[in-house]
């Protein structure tokens, strides 16, 4: 059974309509990555799927759960979106670390105000997810302190502690320096490794062919293509075919 | 010279007495304009246009007028012109107007230094708190609000070193201030006529004031200097 089904997606910013039907299903441990142009709509599907934004239409289901239906005011309460939204993690692109806390506390933050766990078990498990995404040596540190990578790497660690099921990045790497890219690439790929499930919307297209194992091309509010990785290499649509070519 | 030694003591007593009014003043209009300023920022960013319309409006107002003026027109404004002196004659009533002309008046600048301290938090930390599952209180309380305190903190220890100096406006209403007290050995008091150095003088508490404040305001702005945002 599939982790994640997005059915008949849609949401408009006043007359603009910038999802217009959005439909897609995600197994777990899979990795989808989400192409197209900017102003496409892909930065607005991941924030729908996180809540940041209310569609207009359409249902998300994450195991099999209904856990939202816009037909439904039962599931749109604050109390349940966000109890819902912690199905999801999302890493952004300016990463929007708590510059007030040092690194471990921004890590621990949230499940300690969610009562997650005891204080010794959050502050253990943030410890562990500092270390695998390499930053063992700067828990004391602020994030001022960091560079943008170890500040991504931060946000990801963030992110984890709450064991979402699916891991959602918005353009994680657009405001890295290319230097400090490849890092940020690499906990990705770890956490896929580890059978993470994750959407990653991404212009990072030789990182997308590597790590996708399906892909999805939105473009003006629908989904134009759609299938594994090699898409990339032998896409059918037009539209596809010049985004790509863009990039070479 | 041998003048001067003589006639210290009793210009310094009476001098602190005026001081004493002047601190009263300072402490009372903070401790009224902190939190109204703090609802006069809500009504300005309100959603509700009517509300922050006028709010806003009054705020121009306020702002754009001489604090002096809004002195006189609630000390005089309810005994010479409604014939109703209700802030009676003595020196309890000219505090009390004084008192709320710089409330109101210092309500106005704090609400715009709040204004500018909420809405200098960036949209993406409410955001993330609200993706890790956290409660708008939790958002407010432990992620944007020592932001904003931070934000705040140089524009409101200026502001606060103004009032120190502001208060001696209060003069107009003849409440007995430092320059009201340094002023009146111009015109003969306690036995003594003619001395300006008194007035001057009063400069020195000003002075020392502001400094304690401005010490004060350093070591907070140092204490929150650990983050940057």
């Amino acid at each position: 059974m599939a982790i994640l089904e997005v059915c008949g997606l849609k949401k408009s910013f006043g007359k603009t309509a910038v999802l217009k039907g959005i439909n897609f299903t995600l197994e777990k441990g899979e990795v989808l990555v989400i192409l197209g142009s900017s102003g496409g709509g892909k930065t607005t599907l991941l924030r729908c799927l996180n809540f940041l934004e209310i569609p207009e239409e359409g249902v998300i289901k994450v195991g099999g759960k209904v856990i939202f239906d816009a037909g439904n005011s039962a599931v749109l309460s604050e109390s349940e979106i966000r109890k819902n939204r912690l199905n999801f993690g999302l890493v952004f692109q300016s990463f929007n670390l708590f510059p007030q806390y040092n690194v471990l506390k921004n890590v621990t933050l949230a499940p300690s105000l969610l009562k997650k766990g005891t204080d010794q078990e959050i502050t253990q498990n943030a410890k562990q997810l500092l270390s695998k995404v390499g930053l063992s040596n700067k828990e004391e540190s602020y994030p001022c302190e960091l560079s943008g990578g170890q500040q991504q790497r931060v946000a990801i660690a963030r992110a984890l502690a709450l064991n979402p099921a699916i891991l959602c990045f918005d353009e994680p790497t657009s405001a890295l320096d290319p230097e400090l890219t490849g890092e940020v690439l690499k906990v990705i790929k770890s956490l896929k490794n580890s059978d993470m499930t994750m959407i990653i919307v991404t212009h990072e297209i030789e990182f997308a062919k590597n790590i996708a194992d399906k892909i999805i091309f939105v473009d003006n509010g629908v989904i134009l293509e759609e299938g594994d990785a090699t898409v990339i290499d032998a896409p059918k649509n037009e539209r596809l075919k010049n985004f790509l070519a863009s990039f070479s | 010279m041998s003048d001067f030694f003589e006639q210290f003591p009793t210009v310094f007593s009476a001098l602190n007495v005026g001081f004493l009014q002047t601190l009263k003043l300072f402490a009372v209009t903070l401790l009224g304009a902190i939190p109204l300023g703090l609802i006069v920022s809500f009504g300005s960013m309100s959603r509700f246009k009517i509300l922050s319309g006028a709010t806003r409006t009054v705020v121009w107002i306020i702002r754009g007028s001489p604090l002096m003026i809004q002195l006189m027109i609630i000390y005089y404004f309810p005994g010479l012109i409604l014939h109703n002196p209700i802030w009676g004659s003595g020196e309890d009533g000219r505090f009390l107007a004084a008192a709320i002309a710089f409330i109101i008046n210092y309500a106005c600048y704090f609400s715009e230094i709040y204004r500018g301290g909420v809405q200098s938090v960036p949209r993406g930390q409410n955001e993330a708190g609200l993706v890790l599952g956290l409660s708008k209180r939790q958002i407010f309380f432990k992620v944007t609000l020592l932001q904003m305190i931070k934000r705040i903190v140089p524009p409101m220890s200026n502001e606060i070193i103004t009032l120190v100096k502001d208060t001696s406006l209060s003069r107009i209403i003849a409440l007995q201030e430092l320059i009201w007290a340094g002023e009146s050995f111009m015109k003969g008091s306690r036995g003594l006529s003619g001395l300006i150095w008194p007035l001057f003088f009063t400069g020195i508490y000003y002075l020392a004031f502001s400094a304690l404040l401005t010490a004060l305001f350093n070591y907070t702005e140092k204490k929150l200097s650990y983050f940057k945002i």
